[in-house]
């Protein structure tokens, strides 16, 4: 199970959250086109390693928080509020 | 004392409180503190149960939870619990205990058979064997194999508690696993520096092997004291630690003592979750088997159970034992027998000398050095050994009536394995040891390989000096109180896995699973110890193979020629042993299973005589009758049809929306336009998925420039929300809008039918309801029977109708002074089915329709879709797929018979007889007004099909009848009444 630093509340567990996916994708401008949009809405990475998240603190302070996890370890590197950039750690590290 | 093997005193047992019990039906007597397995042994009993698949007799092998062999059946008031460990069971007054797996008797088991047989019964016997005809799998094959293999039987026992177990929430600096030497050491280090401290032990008592070893008993008190006055310290003896989850959260299970059950009338369990910001494994070790032919004959066991029931529980198991060993410390088990009078048969080194060998000599006891066990005489308990040097020669016979076995100790490393750790092979101790980042957690102690009591203890004592520096505290070690005892100077383990002769040399006793399956499992392909795993099921049992697991990975390496270091040891999952449904469960049985919901007027309606229907978490009513059928509820909806009604919609999801840039907002996530929606009126609106399909429906209503309500489906309430703050956080984070969940504060009741205008008059104040002044889709706040509420004149009836909103704790009084109102026009509640009913007939969807499959051009909504600005599922909803003219389209249906009835999911086919499914029935009912009935359906190019007879399709009925597609707006499609 996961114990998520919220950076609203303090480190709670997983279950209080929802997982609201990939959080480095971002929504295309309406007039970028339906291969904008279709690439936003179903391509997806999956990489084996650090991944930006989104989660909405539903049985919390119901504020979406971005978290940096390993998908392997699933370490949480760092946790931050929607507008913050948080940066991945170096490819290959934290395994 | 009772039983003649009972020769001492045990530190567990109550040699003052004689229990009686049986066992196969034989009443036997054992004392309090003694374990079923001690109590058998101590009464003589060898015999404990037939095996999984040779049904060969067995008995007990081991003194706590590694135990494969001693499995039993409790019996209880009302059933039976299978594969209860007789080595963990703890004696209570009248247990009674049955052997499994055996047919008429233990003695007489008729399928023993299957051991002869064996040589046709190899491993992945099953698959190979019971492959054709497929249909005799489910109807021969399965119930033969199923009647013949296996272990205990289940008969549901109702427990007599409320629930038999329960769910506690730990949070703790330190977890210390394991309460041996290590963890007493590094929890009383830890707790003297004010660190919070849960130490856990599965055993009933604290110590480890310390339990086992005379020399230790003043140490182990003097910790088990300074615990004890250590308030930042938790004890919790009879509590296995299960899983380990990442993130410092664990899973444990306590096992509650007999008394203990007893007082509190049935609660056995209680299921801890721990968070902890650091762990330290001091688990220990376990010792292995050797598979030799016959190593699993009733009366061999390994030697740590000779010296755990002696100390333990006071009982000898055998008069005159050998042992068959590889290492120094297993001497123990000879020398400790040897005080308490019990003369040993002799030992049997595999390694050619050893200084525990010159003690044992010292002593008296015949030790033959660079010797093995080549086979075991007796068939229900042993008699004899044939032993041979190590290279086979010089065979002779020893007199024995047991056999103590000792193959080494493996660290016990399973959670360590769960958090990551790398096994590093370490020859001294012929055994693997966890490599753990000390991020995840310390390992120490034997669990480590750090074998020896007094070697643990300093190691443990290490462990918490560092996790103390890591959570910022200063330890000072000064000596620990009382001197450690020095642990015997010995001479290291050497390998031994296997000692290959003529007759079954088991690798794993629970499944039955010899060193031959293995080899054969490497000969068929399965090179991979996760593949010899589940091809041969070793290690799949119950006690997960333990005490065998490294012998059969011994055995495939030696196989494939490989060194054991590159074969390894299968993944360790959670959890570690078998868990009872009712621990995991907790709390969360019967009522408390799922949540419910009740309405503000649940106990009006209960009253009122409703049936109730669960709606998701809601419990809302389905009909206020007691009595099944259509004609209540045609009842209610004919009240709405031709004079008024009334039914509680409080369940519907309401969202406050404000701000500056609430029209903006709501404009983005509906497909409609809202901004241009004027204060005072309210709008059926549609939300789409960003893909471009239906996610929901309900109405927005404007309060002011900055302030909207808006309804969504009772089912998606909590979706909806989510769905709207992720689109607000994550897409429109400039946006100033704040969003509030205010469904439990309004209760909300729909008022429909020709005379709810004259119902409403009568109840509400200071607005006029003409139909003029407050036409359809108006909205405002009003003085409801008293109360401020708000009024809408919406309607899903598809009569004239009205929603009213009070605030939830004024809910009763207003409905009380609606229905007064009403009572002049014979005004009725009614129910989610005669709601449904209305709005079937009117043509509205709700979840059936809007199944995530539907687009908006699917339900007929496509011009809904505004032209200008962006929204969520604008793009997507173009693409030309989810309008073609062939997709699935919202009809109505009739059947062209009025005297027969439509059936929700039935296909839409073209021809009577035909299979190809042209769509199915969504909803269906009973009509309001005349006889017959009406459904909604999604067709194939279902608009260009109005007019058309097609046929309903039910397989399950066994039925095809016509029906006539009409427009899904089947009542008053001009919509007069809404707006009379």
């Amino acid at each position: 199970m996961l114990r998520i630093p919220c950076p609203w509340c303090g480190e709670r567990d997983e279950i209080e959250f929802r997982y609201r996916g990939d959080a480095s994708v971002s929504r295309p401008a309406a007039d970028a086109g339906i291969e904008a949009f279709t690439t936003y809405t179903y391509a997806r990475e999956n990489p084996r390693g650090w991944h930006l998240e989104w989660w909405l603190h539903v049985a919390g302070c119901r504020k979406l928080i971005k978290v940096v996890r390993h998908t392997l370890t699933h370490e949480i590197r760092a946790a931050g509020r929607a507008d913050e950039s948080l940066l991945l750690p170096p490819e290959g590290s934290g395994e | 004392m009772t039983g003649p093997h009972r020769i001492t005193a045990g530190l567990l047992t109550d040699a003052a409180k004689a229990i009686g019990f049986s066992f196969d039906g034989r009443t036997l007597t054992g004392l309090a503190g003694d374990t079923l397995a001690s109590a058998l042994l101590a009464n003589g009993v060898r015999l404990v149960g037939r095996s999984f698949k040779y049904h060969r007799p067995r008995g007990v092998v081991t003194v706590g939870p590694d135990e494969p062999c001693a499995l039993v059946d409790v019996l209880t008031k009302s059933g039976r619990e299978p594969n209860q460990l007789a080595t963990t069971l703890e004696l209570a007054t009248g247990l009674a205990a049955e052997s499994q797996n055996r047919w008429p008797s233990l003695g007489f088991d008729m399928f023993a058979i299957n051991d002869r047989l064996s040589r046709f019964l190899p491993a992945g016997f099953y698959y190979k064997t019971f492959m054709a005809p497929g249909w005799a799998w489910e109807r021969l094959y399965e119930p033969l194999i199923r009647r013949a293999a296996g272990l205990g039987r289940l008969q549901a026992a109702i427990s007599d508690h409320a629930a038999p177990a329960e769910t506690l929430h730990e949070h703790t600096d330190v977890l210390v696993v394991g309460a041996g030497t290590t963890g007493l050491a590094a929890a009383a280090l830890l707790g003297a520096s004010g660190l919070r401290v849960l130490l856990v032990d599965q055993d009933v008592a604290l110590g480890g092997g310390s339990l086992l070893d005379a020399r230790w008993t003043s140490w182990r008190e003097a910790m088990l004291a300074t615990l004890a006055k250590l308030d930042s310290v938790c004890c919790l003896p009879r509590t296995a630690v299960v899983g380990a989850y990442g993130h410092g959260v664990f899973g444990a299970v306590e096992s509650l003592a007999p008394h203990r059950i007893a007082a509190s009338g049935g609660l056995r369990e209680r299921m801890r979750i721990i968070r902890a910001r650091r762990v330290i494994f001091a688990t220990g070790s376990v010792e292995r088997l050797i598979a030799f032919p016959g190593n699993d004959v009733p009366g061999v066991m390994l030697a740590s159970a000779a010296l755990g029931y002696l100390h333990r529980y006071g009982v000898a198991v055998a008069h005159h034992p050998a042992l068959f060993l590889n290492n120094d410390e297993a001497y123990e088990a000879a020398f400790a027998l040897a005080d308490a009078g019990v003369r040993c048969a002799g030992i049997i080194d595999v390694r050619p000398a050893s200084k525990a060998a010159d003690r044992a000599r010292a002593r008296g006891i015949e030790v033959h050095g660079n010797a093995v066990v080549a086979g075991v005489t007796g068939r229900r308990c042993v008699r004899a050994l044939q032993v041979t040097d190590a290279d086979g020669r010089n065979r002779r016979t020893i007199a024995a009536d047991c056999l103590l076995m000792s193959g080494g100790y493996s660290p016990a490393s399973a959670l360590a394995s769960q958090l990551g750790a790398a096994l590093v092979w370490q020859s001294a101790i012929a055994a693997f040891t966890p490599a753990l980042d000390s991020a995840s957690g310390y390992v120490a102690g034997a669990a480590r390989g750090c074998f020896g009591l007094a070697a643990a203890a300093q190691d443990g004592a290490s462990a918490a000096v560092a996790i103390a520096r890591d959570l910022g505290r200063i330890l000072r070690i000064s000596a620990p109180a009382p001197d450690l005892p020095v642990d015997p100077q010995g001479t290291s383990t050497s390998a031994v896995w296997e000692i290959r002769g003529r007759g079954k040399a088991f690798v794993d006793l629970q499944h039955d699973v010899t060193a031959d399956d293995v080899r054969l499992a490497q000969r068929e392909g399965y090179e991979h110890v996760e593949h010899m795993k589940r091809y041969t099921t070793h290690g799949m049992a119950t006690d997960q193979g333990r005490i065998g697991g490294l012998v059969g990975s011994a055995v495939l390496a030696a196989a494939r020629g490989v060194p054991l270091s590159r074969v390894g040891q299968p993944h360790p999952r959670p959890y570690l042993q078998p868990l009872s449904f009712a621990a995991l469960a907790g709390m969360e049985v019967r009522e408390h299973f799922k949540p419910k919901r009740r309405l503000p007027l649940h106990q009006w309606h209960e009253s009122a005589g409703a049936t109730f229907v669960p709606v998701g978490v809601w419990l809302r009513p389905l009909v206020y009758s007691k009595q099944t059928g259509w004609d209540p509820v045609l009842k209610e909806a004919r009240a709405v049809r031709h004079s008024v009604g009334v039914t509680d919609v409080s369940t519907l999801g309401k969202i406050d929306v404000q701000g500056a840039d609430a029209g903006r907002f709501l404009d983005f996530v509906y497909a409609n336009s809202m901004s241009t929606l004027a204060v005072g009126r309210a709008r059926y609106g549609i939300m789409l998925r960003e893909d471009g399909m239906m996610l929901d429906d309900g109405t927005v209503s404007r309060f002011g420039p900055e302030h909207f309500l808006l309804t969504t489906t009772t089912a998606n309430s909590a979706a909806i929300l989510e769905h709207l703050e992720f689109q607000l956080q994550a897409n429109c984070p400039t946006l100033d809008v704040l969003l509030t969940d205010v469904g439990d504060q309004w209760a909300q009741f729909a008022l429909a039918g020709p005379r709810s205008r004259e119902v409403l008059a009568a109840v509400v104040s200071g607005i006029d309801v003409a139909n003029e002044a407050f036409p359809f889709m108006a909205t405002a706040e009003a003085n409801i029977a008293g109360r401020t509420g708000r009024l809408f004149r919406i309607s899903f009836s598809g009569e004239l109708a009205y929603e009213l909103a009070v605030p939830a704790s004024e809910a009763q009084s207003v409905w009380l002074a609606v229905l007064e109102a009403g009572k002049t026009f014979d005004i009725k509640p009614y129910g989610l089915d005669a709601l449904n009913t209305l709005r079937i007939e009117k043509g509205h969807v709700t979840g059936a329709e809007l199944n995530g499959n539907t687009s908006a051009d699917d339900l007929g909504m496509q011009r809904m879709l505004k032209k200008q600005g962006d929204f969520v599922g604008r793009m997507l909803s173009q693409r030309s797929g989810l309008s073609a003219p062939d997709r699935l389209q919202l009809v109505g249906v009739r059947p062209a018979d009025a005297a027969r009835r439509l059936r929700n999911g039935a296909h839409v086919t073209l021809r009577e007889t035909d299979t190809a499914s042209l769509g199915y029935i969504t909803s269906s009912t009973p009509t309001v007004e005349r006889e017959g009935w009406v459904g909604l359906a999604l067709v194939a190019g279902g608009r260009a099909r109005i007019g058309q007879r097609l046929f309903a399709r039910s397989v399950i009925h066994g039925e095809s009848l016509p029906i006539d597609i009409v427009s899904a707006h089947m009542l008053d499609p001009e919509n007069l009444r809404v707006r009379a």
